[in-house]
């Protein structure tokens, strides 16, 4: 069965639509839920929100600074789930955070209390396809669409077996490093999105790496579509707040519909 | 029961696995596979035996204590790892994973240190071998622990601090973990203890089992018999384990000692970080508590796998000292023997000590794992 999340990625597929993905740090300042309307006001097809964790190893200084920040503010799993409970903001929601969170909270409370709260999707970076089984299980029963990540540093055979898995979309990895803003699009986006795309009819989307409006149209040329964490999340850090956000997912979505 | 190879998986019992991003996931295959290929080769073990013994200094001594014991009632002999070279056992993993790294054709070896022991155990093979080295070390422990920081660069090391979080241990194991992940295609990650994903815990315990094998040996040789007690301070616990392996498939009872303010053991509550699961230090919410010990080598809130299921079955035991019996402790070898231990052994010696009374009449082997140059300065500060 395609989930909520996989469903409204295929069906902007087929409207020639590619889609953009932004990462939100869940708990980052008061109006963290405004700046998550402001991205779907602009233009996004889903959202990514950050469960901040204390020890984000696959994330860059930008996202580390974020979830400090949330945390040092009280931010917990609970809280990000009770705020998302109120909202509907009309596109797909997914989580984003590190395995000991859902370990600790108990696989099953955290994906139940996901499907509570209006989230369709789950990413955990740090569980790589020979460590999904409990969770996935878990995931596929109560609902949850996981999205696995797929890096250049795979090769075809695995690459296979991780699409095979994957609920939502497929997260390629665009280039060998954790998140950030980076000047120019790394060359290894285009070359794993293609890899993807040649063996997938899942949604596949670029995310690490990808900063800026034009990087997006560029990867999204080969891709369905794009996740942009740290350039959004570096605008609230520097108090643009909700509209910052939602002028640059304006920007990225001209730059995709063009 | 000896101390078995994890599954095929990495697991021991409930505990290990590999909880990485995706990226490095070929990596530590091709590290396994390497690894596995090397340990059955007799040509890497006799490079490794080698420089072990012709650089290294091994085999380090077992000394009797007869001063010491006869202050605490209880027979205290010490595996001497801080006679190796660089000052402490780190040296035993850290030229076996350069081998290695140099094997699979990697050019750089990245690392993190708490202490500095590690970092510089890892800056002097990299210099050996004429390989790049980089090392992630916390801000906090880079100012406790400034000489070994000196250290590093003078044999060619680049140091980097790691700023966020405690900036301690943990966060330089982030960094270093980050760093890996952009560079993975000719960087080899030199982890310094018996933890991370698989093959780390497994790999660095048969690295460091060198110091229970001579250990067994030399007391069989020289005492005529086993120990009764086996005992070890615990960070991530690459000293411990690597002198238990010697001793697990006997009537010994292992002791491991954790600093009172990093307890992952004692507190037993099962986490995921740094690449495996094990008993973890975390808040109600699964946030990574900060550990603080006098002791920058332990001041890790997690802890090997092999320990939590070591612990899980019953087969060690593991207690908690204070920084106030460690410095005392400190005090006692130095005092009673002429040996100024780092502060890291230290916490096994201040649980022997309190646990005088019933460790009475045993033989208790206790594994010195570094000497206390390093810390004599921040010593210096507290004694006065
Ligand atoms: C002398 C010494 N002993 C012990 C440790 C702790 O590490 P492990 O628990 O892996 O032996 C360190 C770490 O820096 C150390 O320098």
């Amino acid at each position: 069965m395609i989930g909520a999340f996989e469903t409204a990625l295929r069906s902007a597929r087929s409207a020639d639509r590619k889609v953009v993905v932004p990462y939100i740090t869940g708990g980052l300042g008061d109006d963290w839920l405004d700046a998550v309307r402001a991205a779907v006001d602009a233009g996004a097809d889903a959202v990514e929100i950050g469960i901040p964790f204390s020890d984000p190893v696959m994330d860059g200084p930008t996202i580390q600074a974020a979830s400090d920040l949330a945390l040092r503010a009280g931010t917990t799993p609970v809280s990000v789930f009770a705020q998302l409970r109120h909202v509907d903001v009309g596109v797909p929601l997914a989580v984003m955070t590190y395995y000991n969170i859902a370990h600790h909270m108990g696989l099953e409370r955290f994906a139940s209390t996901a499907v509570d709260s209006g989230v369709a999707g789950a990413i955990l970076p740090d569980v790589p396809l020979e460590e999904s089984e409990p969770w996935c299980d878990v995931a596929d029963r109560v609902g949850v669409e996981t999205i696995m990540l797929a890096a250049p540093t795979a090769d075809d055979d695995r690459l296979a077996r991780i699409v095979a898995r994957a609920r939502g979309f497929v997260y390629a990895v665009g280039l060998l490093g954790v998140t950030g803003v980076r000047d120019h699009l790394a060359a290894s986006s285009l070359e794993i999105a293609g890899r993807l795309k040649a063996i997938t009819d899942k949604p596949v989307l670029v995310g690490v790496g990808v900063s800026t409006p034009l990087q997006a149209a560029e990867v999204s040329t080969v891709a369905d579509g794009v996740v942009v964490g740290s350039a959004v999340v570096q605008r609230l850090l520097d108090g643009e707040g909700p509209t910052g956000v939602g002028e640059f997912i304006g920007a990225v979505r001209a730059a995709l519909d063009a | 029961m000896a101390m078995t190879d994890p599954t095929t998986r990495g697991w021991f019992g409930d505990f290990g696995g590999r909880f990485v991003p995706e990226t490095l996931m070929p990596a530590l295959f091709e590290l396994e596979a390497a690894f596995r290929d090397a340990w059955n080769d007799p040509i890497f073990r006799a490079e490794l035996d080698d420089l072990l013994t012709h650089y290294a200094g091994r085999p380090s001594p077992l000394t009797t204590c007869d001063r010491l014991s006869e202050e605490l009632g209880v027979e205290v002999v010490l595996k001497r790892e801080d006679l190796n070279h660089t000052g402490s056992h780190k040296i035993n993993n850290v030229l076996g994973q350069a081998l290695l790294a140099r094997r699979m054709g990697k050019t750089r070896l990245v690392a993190e240190t708490g202490a500095g022991q590690h970092g510089v155990a890892t800056a002097t093979a990299a210099a050996l071998m004429g390989m790049e080295c980089i090392v992630y070390m916390g801000e906090v422990d880079m100012a406790r622990q400034e000489l070994n920081v000196f250290r590093m660069r003078l044999l060619g090391a680049e140091v980097t601090a790691a700023a966020s979080g405690s900036r301690t241990l943990k966060d330089a194991v982030n960094e270093a973990m980050r760093h890996w992940v952009a560079v993975v295609e000719d960087t080899h990650y030199c982890l310094g203890s018996v933890m991370g994903p698989h093959p780390y815990p497994w790999m660095v315990r048969e690295f460091q089992r060198v110091i229970g094998d001579e250990a067994r040996t030399q007391c069989l040789s020289r005492l005529g018999r086993l120990p009764d007690v086996v005992a070890a301070c615990v960070g991530g616990g690459s000293n411990a384990a690597g002198i238990f392996s010697g001793f697990a498939d006997t009537d010994a009872q292992l002791v491991g000692v954790e600093p009172a303010g990093g307890a992952a053991v004692t507190r037993a509550v099962p986490g995921v970080v740094h690449g495996s699961r094990s008993f973890l230090m975390q808040d109600e919410h699964g946030q990574v508590l900060e550990a603080e010990s006098i002791s920058a080598g332990l001041d890790y809130p997690g802890v090997g796998p092999e320990h939590s299921h070591l612990a899980a079955i019953g087969r060690a035991r593991y207690e908690t000292v204070t920084d106030a019996e460690v410095i005392e402790a400190f005090q006692l070898l130095s005092r009673t023997e002429g040996i100024i231990p780092a502060l890291e052994p230290a916490h096994a010696l201040a649980w022997i000590s309190r646990a005088r009374g019933e460790l009475a009449g045993t033989l208790v082997l206790l594994n010195l794992s570094g000497r206390g140059d390093k810390d004599v300065g921040q010593m210096m500060g507290i004694l006065g």
